[in-house]
């Protein structure tokens, strides 16, 4: 059994999402190698038949959205034939209060939720099974950080759980290792962001819809591309490039929520609802016809050397560290502007700089990176789907669900808390439970950790009480916390 | 356990504190044929995982000894530290009021400065060695009691029931080619007192910023549980007796498993074990509610019941600077049942003088555990010496097994 060297076990647990039993032997000693040769679009990517869509999540929503719309419909017609209808229905509902269900079948679990719920499982399950599989998990990390500097969530309405699983499958895992253009492009015109930051009701106030309804415009979007997703907060712009871009931004919207419109779940520009005339946006003028006018505003924006520079310091503290290697983010911001934002490039800068591995694990694995990181290291089966999306749930860190645009945090602040971490010791031991002393606690250590294990963890974990106690303290370690 | 109700609760503070919260609901049921046997015997192994204190559970206050070991928590025949009354020599741990009506009805045995043929200090290893059966630590992936199963006549009752593995995952000592189902209390899994201790001790030595959340994290626990203090040890002693009525309900069914596993957590006393009182002595009474569970669940069956009590290994003879005491080697066995010859202690007594002591710090093992588990398997179960010397306890043929242990 190859014992990892401290470079190994820094680079695939800063970079990767853990070690398992054999990875030294698989990887070899250059995690370095290992990282790199994950910098591959089709690492990033999941694909397969049968995996979910946009379209069929929007359609499936739309479906449960109609059905209920006209059994309120129904049972206010009921209302409405007066008494005997009336009394039918009252005494229903006396049935229902003296402990006699009215349906035989009473509180079965609502068939469209459990649909739902399903449609979305798939993509975790995809989601989980592909980090699983990952060798050293660079690509699939690297998904995750944009996947969260893109979020989106599940908490804004129920159409979220149609498209919260493909989103990341088809705007953002085709583009994180091409350019960053592409990829804002693609997240910016997905149904999934269009709903989620309001876009599709925002009106420009002189277009004919705007005219007609005494609606207008809905900056959300427009807002949180600047402050979120390019230039970041202090990246040079002002409230007046915020207005004119979010008029540049009128009329983006979804299939299946326009009229006269066909299909579901796809981008379409409706032109009645767009602001007519050109915008000044930081300074320079957009004159272009319909939706060519935002996505000309989103390609400047993603070569602007204020995104340069905020995506380089989210990429260097994300990975290394809460107070980031000055040189580390000034290489990573200079790879940017480079390559015209080349993400591959930026990626191979961020695993090769010496400044990378130098500094010490202080980074807490957020709970996905926990989590995917125990099963990883015990080779434990990802089979109790709901049991790991509770634990995410009460580790503060739901998928694809965080509390605002600005995604999780992954900083020492957020992470460390009180109830997090005696969550995570909950979680551990549960985890550790049913591996029932299968797993040999302290060999795994040693494989696992190599050379950072530290005295004292390799201690604690040799007095355990029992094999699943010891493993639930290697879960707990710095060593497998940190990283 | 009801897994859509763990499933409804995803973001609720409920589902950490409150009962019948499970990340994982579990649960498997084995396959059971039908047809009856003549005999109709029960046998329960418990496992008191962490190593329990002989010394403390049945002490031998009438050793010149004990007390100056024992200093401060020490038994006496009479006064305030009194153990309850067994053969004049040693006296039981108050705490187990069960077990002592048990002893005087005949129906309970002790085995003392017993142990494995283990004689170093890990718990996993010893844990490994007391239920493989080996003679010392391997590889080895199944359990003695799983090999006894699969060595009795394939048309009997017994094997053909198969047997009960009580917990998330099935014990070492059950685990084998010989069918085995599993149960686990609700519960169970919130026995975590422990664990959260030693990580925080952990964290102490190796990240302060983990240890202030973590503490801040359980202080915040003990509040929303009614401001009680943490109790001083691991463990859930009300839980053994849970687990006991649950296993003993599924034991009594018709086409139920007759040979059922229980492990029981939080034996490792390195510190504040206490003595009449304290951590050990819940311990201790949890596991006495144990047996009265059974007793009680069992009815008529209970005539045809013993119950092996076993652990890894002892402590060390003499407490240690923290009010508890460290790994040691031999202890006590309990057996335990309407089918027990009791009312008897066995012990070849080997004394507590430093010079008797095991590398001059532990209780010496003159009863190699074995012989206990030959005895009971040969009379109870109906196991022949051969079958348990080679295929049972491989290596063990010198190793006798003791008689008349049960009816």
């Amino acid at each position: 059994m190859a014992r990892p060297e401290r470079p190994f076990q820094i680079g695939i647990q800063r970079f990767g999402l853990g070690a398992g039993p054999s990875s030294r032997e698989r990887l070899g000693p250059d995690i370095r190698a290992a990282l790199l040769d994950e910098i591959r679009p089709e690492r990033a990517r999941i694909g397969g038949e049968g995996l979910p869509t946009t379209a069929r999540g929007i359609q499936i929503v739309t479906q449960i959205e109609d059905k209920r719309r006209m059994e309120r419909e129904a049972r206010r017609q009921v209302a409405q034939q007066g008494p005997a209808a009336a009394m039918a229905e009252a005494n229903g509902s006396a049935m229902a209060a003296a402990g006699m269900p009215a349906n035989p079948a009473a509180n079965p679990p609502d068939p469209e939720a459990v649909r739902l719920r399903d449609f979305l499982h798939v993509d975790i399950k995809a989601r989980i099974d592909h980090g699983l599989a990952a060798p050293a998990g660079f690509a699939e990390r690297w998904v995750m950080f944009w996947s969260n500097h893109f979020c989106i969530a599940l908490r804004r309405g129920q159409i979220m759980q149609g498209v919260a699983g493909p989103y990341e499958r088809e705007a953002i895992r085709p583009h994180v290792f091409g350019r960053f253009a592409d990829l804002l492009v693609a997240v910016e015109t997905h149904p999934a962001m269009l709903h989620y930051l309001d876009q599709r009701q925002s009106v420009g106030p002189n277009s004919p819809a705007g005219q007609r309804r005494q609606r207008g415009l809905n900056e959300n979007l427009a807002r949180e591309v600047l402050e979120l997703h390019t230039l970041g907060v202090g990246g040079g712009y002002a409230q007046a490039d915020v207005t004119a871009f979010a008029r540049a931004l009128t009329g983006w919207s979804i299939t299946g929520f326009e009229e006269n419109v066909d299909g579901f779940g796809g981008f379409v520009f409706a032109p009645n609802r767009h602001e007519p005339g050109p915008q000044v946006v930081l300074g320079r003028t957009y004159g272009q016809e319909g939706k060519e006018k935002g996505l000309a505003i989103l390609r400047d924006l993603a070569r602007h050397p204020a995104t340069a520079r905020f995506l380089a310091t989210r990429l260097a503290r994300h990975f290394v560290s809460d107070s980031p290697p000055p040189a580390l983010v000034a290489a990573l911001e200079a790879e940017f502007r480079k390559t015209d934002g080349d993400l591959a490039a930026l990626a191979r800068v961020l695993v090769t700089h010496p400044e990378s591995t130098r500094a010490p694990p202080s980074k807490i694995r957020t709970p996905y990176e926990f989590v995917l990181a125990s099963l990883r290291a015990t080779g434990a089966p990802a089979d109790r789907l709901q049991g790991l999306v509770n634990a995410l749930n009460l580790m503060g860190q739901p998928l694809w669900n965080p509390p605002g645009p600005n995604g999780f945090p992954d900083d020492e602040a957020a992470l460390v808390a009180p109830k997090a971490i005696k969550t995570r010791l909950e979680f551990a031991l549960q985890f550790a439970r049913p591996l029932g002393g299968r797993i040999d606690p302290r060999e795994l250590a040693e494989t696992l950790f190599g050379e950072a294990l530290s005295a004292e963890s390799r201690q604690a974990i040799a007095r355990a009480e029992t094999r699943p106690q010891g493993l639930a303290l290697l879960l707990m370690a710095p060593e497998f916390q940190r990283r | 356990m009801d897994a859509r109700y763990c499933e409804r609760l995803p973001l609720s503070r409920r589902g950490l504190l409150g009962a019948g919260m499970s990340f994982f609901a579990w649960a498997h049921m084995p396959k059971i044929a039908s047809a009856a046997g003549a005999k109709d015997p029960r046998f329960l192994t418990i496992i008191l995982r962490g190593a329990m204190d002989g010394l403390s559970a049945v002490a031998p206050v009438a050793d010149p000894d004990y007390a100056a070991l024992r200093e401060g928590m020490a038994l006496t025949r009479e006064g305030e530290s009194a153990g309850l009354p067994l053969d004049g020599f040693f006296v039981l741990h108050p705490a187990m009021k069960t077990f002592a009506r048990l002893y005087a009805e005949k129906k309970g045995l002790v085995i003392h400065a017993a142990a494995t043929p283990y004689r170093e200090r890990s718990h996993f290893d010893g844990q490994d060695v007391l239920e493989t059966g080996l003679p010392g630590v391997g590889k080895v992936e199944t359990g003695w009691l799983n090999r006894a199963l699969l060595a009795l006549p394939k048309g009997e009752k017994l094997p053909r029931l198969g047997a009960l593995g009580v917990g998330i995952a099935t014990p070492l000592v059950l685990r084998g080619e010989a069918p085995v189902m599993g149960w686990a209390p609700q519960r169970l899994a919130e026995t975590n007192d422990d664990l959260a201790r030693r990580v925080l001790d952990l964290y102490t030595h190796r990240d302060p910023a983990l240890a202030r959340a973590l503490k801040a994290g359980l202080t915040a626990d003990q509040l929303a549980q009614g401001g009680a203090a943490m109790p001083p040890g691991g463990g859930d002693p009300g839980m053994m007796a849970r687990a006991a009525t649950g296993a003993a309900r599924l034991m009594m069914k018709e086409e139920g498993p007759r040979v059922a596993v229980l492990s029981f957590d939080g034996w490792d006393t390195h510190a504040n074990q206490g003595g009449v009182r304290g951590r050990l002595a819940d311990l201790l009474a949890g596991l006495d509610g144990a047996f009265a569970a059974v007793e009680r669940e069992f009815g008529e069956a209970w005539k045809d019941t013993a119950i092996l009590v076993v652990t890894e290994f002892g402590r060390t003879a003499r407490i240690n600077g923290t009010e508890g005491s460290d790994h040691g080697t031999a202890t006590v066995a309990f057996l335990v049942g309407g089918a027990v010859r009791g009312g008897r202690i066995l012990a070849d007594w080997p004394g507590l003088k430093a010079q008797h002591l095991h590398d001059g710090r532990d209780l010496r093992a003159t009863t190699d555990l074995r012989a206990v588990m030959k005895g009971v398997l040969a009379d109870h179960l109906g196991l022949s010496p051969a079958v348990l010397g080679e295929a049972v306890f491989p290596g063990s043929g010198l190793v006798k097994p003791l008689p008349d242990l049960v009816v």
